[in-house]
């Protein structure tokens, strides 16, 4: 890893252009009011809050992607100096924003840059002070970044653990608060917790705690032993663990409280949609952008049938309504599937992104209002029971996105592996070498509409039901690229992917209300991010894996090939 | 009966005649031969006897079966297996698994598990290579691999096209020698060659294509000596 690998040597220029890459970040970030509504959350005490990390948080980045390039290109003995050179130049942007704050009133264009981001990012010193200050602070931060990467391995990722548990419990230090009153008491957690955020002290604790952890190696051990053990062991211990995981699961939002099993259960119906939309585009490899229709179709079918104010008068109740909102969601995932069979990439996209919002207008339209309500929707839904037990709380609904997810899971498991399964697979890859090969296409491709539009049709029942009230504006476009975002940043094809992803792209955010503004640039921060440096996604199927991450591996499989064979 | 036959066959891309009447045959056991230059109507042969393109006009029959009401998939489980044209391969699934491919309609274990043997004694660089991504094989190797599973699905007739696209010479003869074994083997064997001079030399028949017409048929043997076969693909003056 330390091997000079370019043979272009670095020079100063690379930390200057870094710099100024991490210092124009920061500038947009307190331009565009991040910083400032970023401040509200404190993570240690009242000293140190979201917004500050994020005022010099170009700088360390900048640092540390210095001194990893110049480790690469083997350039050891420059790794400090040009951290700190990066870290000072990615100070001197945010400058600008002191200098307009203080010198230049204007508020009317950029509402953002006022004296209290200027109070923030010099520290309250001061203009003249605090922006040395900041600049100071900046150059320091650059040359930690920097030598970051000269750490050895154990003690590197002891640091980024003990680090990363402090941001973690201060900046979710409310939710945090919640379970861990249950198992060491209020007033402890009142001592942890002050001001809503970590107290310094119990960080400081709880730093060492987990770098001690880290540094002793406990998890390495246990691959290690793992590893080591005989495969009879191996799936002893695997039952073991999955029997723990479902205990896990089955206990979860007794030990969360309401909020965050209410986060849970949005988490959950995401992940319903996107096992279905997994289908589609991940094994079949047909570009989906109307996916919220079939949500809606979902969400309508359960309204209109179980509602009392409704038209159908509540006919039915919620289990009985559930197969035929699913059967509605299949038959228009069919009749969706008809028009765009010979449809591929993008024009597919476009069709599919037309047909979503088609049946939002719709929903919107007066012309079937007497039906659905039109912009007024379908109100008085009521929760499922079961033997006259309303599940009326998100704890109990939590229960019911639990096993939808785990059906659906298992249903797209098992459809990856079977016959239909390869079908989408080669579809994917080549439609008329599928075709070539006796696949037929018409077939295939409206199995995948059907049965991903059933699944979102579930989900989309199971959220009328617990919401009771549905409006057209809750199946924007804005949801399908949701549940694509998702799969994609979980990994295209992978089903624990869809898990991962979803808890990122939903869960995060609901945790990170106040942030809400900021949750589509997140979106493409994340997204951009991903694309370069993991593309395929966090926990990626393997033939993606193998298509991008390069030829080494399939060349280290060849080198195994004979003994395999033998 | 003709174990192929394409009687007065039209067929249209849009608006562009594109066959205008092709009549030919291809009898069991036989490897005929389709040469022709670019745009001459090779590939779209191809194509309208897989099914991938209706003939307007005319009717394609295997083994005295019309096969106009069938689906391209529904011929490939009638056993017409082709090779696309650029290989087609599954560049990101294995070689393994593409030969998995292959053999998708076929629901006999023990005959598949038979046929990966044949193939792999065929081929035995696939063997080497079989855990390997196929976007990664050499060219030579992707024509290998694009052969053998046609083969997979244990074809009567099988079409090939170009296979010496883009191959060096040394693999463009390697290539021919595994076609003539393949039909030694017992399959029926249809190649569309640019290159001709190869392809009539492995080849009983032949027939030339111009502009969606056959201009010719004969003998292989008898092509090569033609002078204007000569002239046109075969490079002599």
């Amino acid at each position: 890893m330390n091997q000079a690998q370019d043979t272009t040597l670095l020079d100063w220029r690379t930390a200057v252009r870094l710099g100024l890459l991490g210092g124009v970040v920061t500038l947009y970030f307190g331009a565009i009011g991040m910083v400032l509504t970023f401040s509200v959350r404190n993570l240690l005490g009242t000293f140190v809050n979201v917004g500050q990390i994020l005022a010099v948080g170009g700088a360390l980045t900048a640092g540390y992607l210095t001194g990893r390039a110049f480790i690469k290109s083997g350039q050891r003995k420059s790794v400090i100096p040009m951290g700190l050179l990066a870290g000072f130049v990615a100070g001197l942007p945010p400058l600008i924003l002191v200098i307009m704050g203080t010198l230049f009133p204007i508020n009317p264009m950029f509402v953002n840059i006022n004296d209290e981001l200027v109070q923030l990012i010099t520290f309250g010193l001061g203009p003249a002070a605090g922006s040395i200050a900041l600049v100071v602070l900046s150059a320091i931060l650059g040359l930690a970044g920097a030598s970051f990467e000269l750490m050895n391995e154990r003690w590197r990722k002891a640091l980024i653990n003990g680090l990363l548990w402090i941001l973690l419990l201060g900046l979710f230090s409310e939710n945090a608060a919640t379970i861990l009153e249950k198992f060491i008491g209020r007033s402890a957690v009142r001592w942890m917790f002050q001001n809503k955020s970590l107290n310094p002290i119990a960080a400081v604790v709880l730093f060492l705690i987990t770098f001690a952890f880290s540094y002793m190696g406990t998890g390495e051990k246990g691959r290690r032993k793992w590893e080591t053990m005989p495969p009879a062991a191996q799936s002893q211990w695997r039952r073991y663990f999955l029997i723990l995981g479902i205990i896990f699961m089955l206990a979860l939002p007794w030990m969360v409280g309401q909020f965050l099993s209410q986060v849970l259960f949005i988490v959950g119906l995401y992940v319903m949609m996107g096992m279905g939309l997994n289908i589609v585009v991940g094994y079949a490899g047909l570009l989906d952008l109307g996916y919220v229709a079939f949500f809606a179709f979902g969400a309508y079918t359960m309204g209109v049938l179980t509602s009392p104010q409704g038209p159908g008068g509540g006919v039915l109740n919620f289990w009985l309504a559930l197969p035929v909102s699913i059967l509605v969601g299949v038959m228009f995932g069919v009749l969706l599937g008809f028009p765009v069979l010979n449809m591929r990439g993008d024009y597919l996209a476009i069709v599919t992104l037309g047909f979503g919002e088609i049946i939002r207008v719709l929903a919107y339209s007066n012309w079937l209002a007497p039906i659905i309500g039109g912009a007024q929707g379908v109100l008085g839904i009521p929760s499922p029971s079961i033997f006259g037990f309303e599940l009326n709380k998100p704890e109990y609904m939590y229960y019911l996105v639990l096993v939808g997810s785990a059906i659906a899971a298992f249903i797209a498991s098992r459809l990856r592996d079977s016959r239909l399964g390869r079908q989408w697979m080669a579809m994917r890859e080549d439609e008329d070498v599928a075709e070539a090969m006796g696949i037929n296409l018409v077939q295939t491709k409206l199995l995948a509409f059907a049965i991903g539009a059933g699944f979102s049709a579930t989900s989309g029942a199971i959220f009328a039901s617990r919401l009771h009230n549905i409006f057209p504006n809750s199946f924007g476009i804005l949801v399908s690229i949701n549940v694509l975002s998702l799969i994609i940043v979980g990994g295209l094809g992978s089903l624990p992917g869809v898990v991962v992803g979803a808890a990122i792209l939903v869960g995060l955010p609901e945790l990170l209300r106040e942030f809400a503004e900021y949750r589509l640039l997140m979106y493409g921060i994340l997204l951009i991010v991903m694309m370069l440096v993991k593309p395929e996604g966090f926990w990626p199927e393997a033939a993606r894996k193998r298509e991008l991450r390069g030829e080494e591996e399939a060349w280290d499989e060849t080198e195994s090939v004979p003994a395999a064979a033998d | 009966m003709a174990m192929l036959e394409l009687e007065n066959v039209h067929a249209y891309y849009g608006h562009i005649h594109a066959l205008q009447g092709i009549s030919m045959t291809v009898e069991e056991g036989e490897i005929v031969t389709l040469i022709g230059s670019n745009g001459a109507g090779k590939t779209t042969t191809l194509r309208t006897i897989t099914g991938l393109l209706k003939p307007r006009k005319g009717t394609v029959r295997l083994e005295g079966e019309d096969l106009a009401p069938y689906p391209a998939h529904k011929i490939v489980a009638r056993g017409v297996s082709m090779v696309p044209e650029g290989r087609g391969i599954f560049a990101k699934l294995t070689v393994a698994e593409n030969l998995d491919m292959g053999a998708y309609l076929r629901t006999d274990r023990e005959g598949i598990k038979k046929d990966l043997e044949r193939v792999f004694a065929l081929f035995p660089r696939l063997k080497e290579r079989r855990n390997q991504v196929a976007g990664t094989l050499s060219g030579g190797e992707q024509q290998m691999l694009a052969t053998a599973r046609a083969l997979m699905a244990k074809p009567r007739l099988l079409l090939l096209d170009e296979p010496s696209m883009g191959l060096a010479p040394v693999l463009v003869e390697a290539i021919f020698d595994t076609i003539v074994e393949i039909n030694q083997q017992g399959t029926t064997v249809l190649l569309v060659e640019q290159n001709a001079l190869m392809a009539l030399s492995i080849a009983h028949r032949g027939y030339v294509l111009q502009t969606g017409q056959i201009v010719l048929t004969d003998k292989a043997s008898a092509l090569k000596e033609n002078e204007m076969v000569q002239k046109a693909y075969l490079g002599m003056e």
